[in-house]
């Protein structure tokens, strides 16, 4: 089973984050990154990205054929998608294992969605 | 049709997966370290793809991938300069290989150590495609549908596994081995359900797995000749398979058994699936494989759906369910129960499977209560079962086939 696990960010969130001393953001990042490679080492990672900041997002709307896009952030919003780890594990209960050591998951910003399967039943 | 005639689109493709296995068992058998022989036997098998179509296939096939896997074996074994001495030693201590055994054990062996209870089930299902079936990592990863790289690190964890474990290239002691052939029939079951599970148009790749499936349980059957789950598993296979041309439109839509066109069903398939299943039920100990492939048996003599003889599939049920207790088995239970004796009596048995916390909540239950709703004529208690099991089921194509039903309801 795949499933894709997702880190959210909200201004409160980010507001902690900009005001941690650099020695534990450095730490956050270094858990992330031991988090991908023990992924990757079992086999069970499919790819994992951060995204850029949502005020570099566009909202496009396509009419007629004709696109038309708007600037990002979007203010209707309360969370903003801040990245994702999509993996392929035997369990739910796996995947929600591997999503408790995201280190997001403390403030409750951390979502595991099992991949909807195209081909059949 | 022989459906491992359909795993190799060439005939040098389908030589080589059936060397494969014995190659490796060859060079394991000569020279131990089984994560590395398997590399140099990928690598041979490589490049016999690239030139016996260009050359023509060598005199004794075998015999030259054997070579090349073996001088390749020993480059690999160079490269690693700090095992140098140790190869020196080794070399001393390896005997020669004075009695080679036939291949058709080393294939065995190979599906046991593949499958060896220290893996985890997706390292396993990787290792036997490319160590028995033969395939390579690229064709493995586009068959289950993930990244090159996330196969090749599956592959290269599950030998570094065997080799901590310290599995050893040989057959088990007889009181295991019924636990790890076990494990080796999951393992092909498994393979079978992927490649079956899709069935649609550009994904042909994922549809060889089910040939691939096949093709290695029918080895597993002519190795054990009197095991009657791997004969089973073989007939359950074929059975299952020959209803593929009729279980999908061609927008990928899935049709339920019911209504499927019969006329399409591989009657060659059902033949030889009948038969070995009819065989094996009268010879050998009973076991869940057989049981399944029995009712399998069962539907695909029906010509027609209102044919179905569900006096003997509930028969077969209640077997399976006093053997090999689930929660699927309850449930396809009680549609046979609901078929013999009417949806509601299928619905109350369904109230009381309920309190199994593995079927609450799931969309099957729910799917299957719609269902004998809509036989019992409550058609809007069934258009929000099926409403239901559609938002939870995790298939696409289900989750449209039982909007469907919904809609189909409304009207």
């Amino acid at each position: 089973m795949k499933y894709l696990i997702l880190i959210y960010t909200n201004p409160a969130t980010r507001e902690v984050w900009d005001a941690l001393p650099e020695a534990q953001r450095e730490a956050g990042y270094q858990a992330h990154l031991a988090f991908r490679e023990s992924l990757a080492d079992s086999g069970e990672l499919i790819v994992a990205e951060a995204l850029a900041d949502p005020a570099t997002a566009r909202r496009m709307t396509t009419t007629g054929g004709r696109t038309s896009t708007a600037d990002g952030p979007f203010a209707e919003a309360k969370e903003l998608l801040a990245g994702f780890y999509l993996i392929e594990c035997e369990s739910l209960e796996r995947a929600i294992e591997h999503g408790s050591r995201v280190p997001e998951a403390e403030f409750g910003l951390v979502e595991v969605r099992p991949i909807l399967d195209l081909h059949a039943p | 049709m022989n459906p491992s005639d359909s795993s190799g689109s060439s005939g040098v493709e389908g030589l080589l997966r059936a060397l494969a296995p014995q190659a490796l068992g060859a060079l394991v058998r000569r020279y131990g370290g089984f994560d590395t022989c398997e590399d140099a036997v990928q690598e041979a098998l490589l490049a016999a793809a690239v030139q016996w179509p260009r050359d023509g296939i060598p005199a004794n096939p075998k015999g030259w991938l054997i070579t090349v896997a073996s001088r390749r074996r020993i480059e690999l074994w160079r490269e690693d300069s700090a095992r140098r001495r140790r190869e020196e030693s080794a070399a001393a201590l390896t005997p020669p290989d004075p009695d080679p055994a036939p291949a058709a054990d080393d294939t065995l062996t190979l599906l046991l150590l593949c499958c060896h209870p220290s893996l985890t089930p997706t390292s396993q299902v990787a290792l036997t495609l490319r160590a028995v079936g033969g395939l390579t990592t690229g064709e493995i990863a586009r068959a289950l549908l993930v990244p090159e790289a996330t196969v090749g690190q599956r592959i290269s964890r599950a030998k570094q596994r065997i080799k901590t474990s310290g599995a050893e290239f040989r057959l088990p002691p007889e009181a295991e081995r019924t636990a790890r052939l076990d494990a080796v029939m999951e393992v092909l079951y498994l393979i079978f359900n992927e490649g079956y599970t899709a069935s649609s148009g550009p994904d042909l790749s994922r549809a060889d797995l089910t040939a691939e499936a096949i093709r290695l349980t029918r080895q597993l059957r002519d190795l054990l000749p009197g095991h009657g789950e791997a004969a089973g598993l073989l007939a359950l296979m074929l059975l299952t398979d020959a209803r593929r041309p009729a279980r999908t439109r061609p927008d990928g839509a899935l049709i339920p058994l019911a209504e499927q066109d019969r006329t399409r069903w591989n009657a060659d398939a059902i033949a030889e699936g009948v038969e070995l299943i009819t065989r094996t039920l009268a010879t050998a100990p009973i076991g869940p494989y057989q049981l399944q492939a029995a009712i399998a048996a069962v539907h695909a003599e029906a010509p027609r759906p209102q044919d179905t003889d569900w006096r003997q599939i509930l028969g077969l049920y209640d077997l399976l369910h006093a053997l090999a207790p689930g929660p699927m088995v309850t449930l396809n239970r009680i549609v046979a129960t609901a078929m013999v004796d009417g949806p509601r009596e299928g619905l109350a048995r369904l109230t009381e499977a309920e309190s199994d916390p593995a079927l609450s909540g799931h969309h099957r239950l729910a799917a299957v209560r719609a269902h004998l709703l809509e036989l019992a004529g409550d058609l809007p208690a069934a258009r929000t079962c099926y409403r239901l099991a559609a938002r939870r089921t995790l298939s696409l194509p289900e989750r449209r086939y039982l909007e469907s039903r919904a809609s189909r309801l409304t009207r």
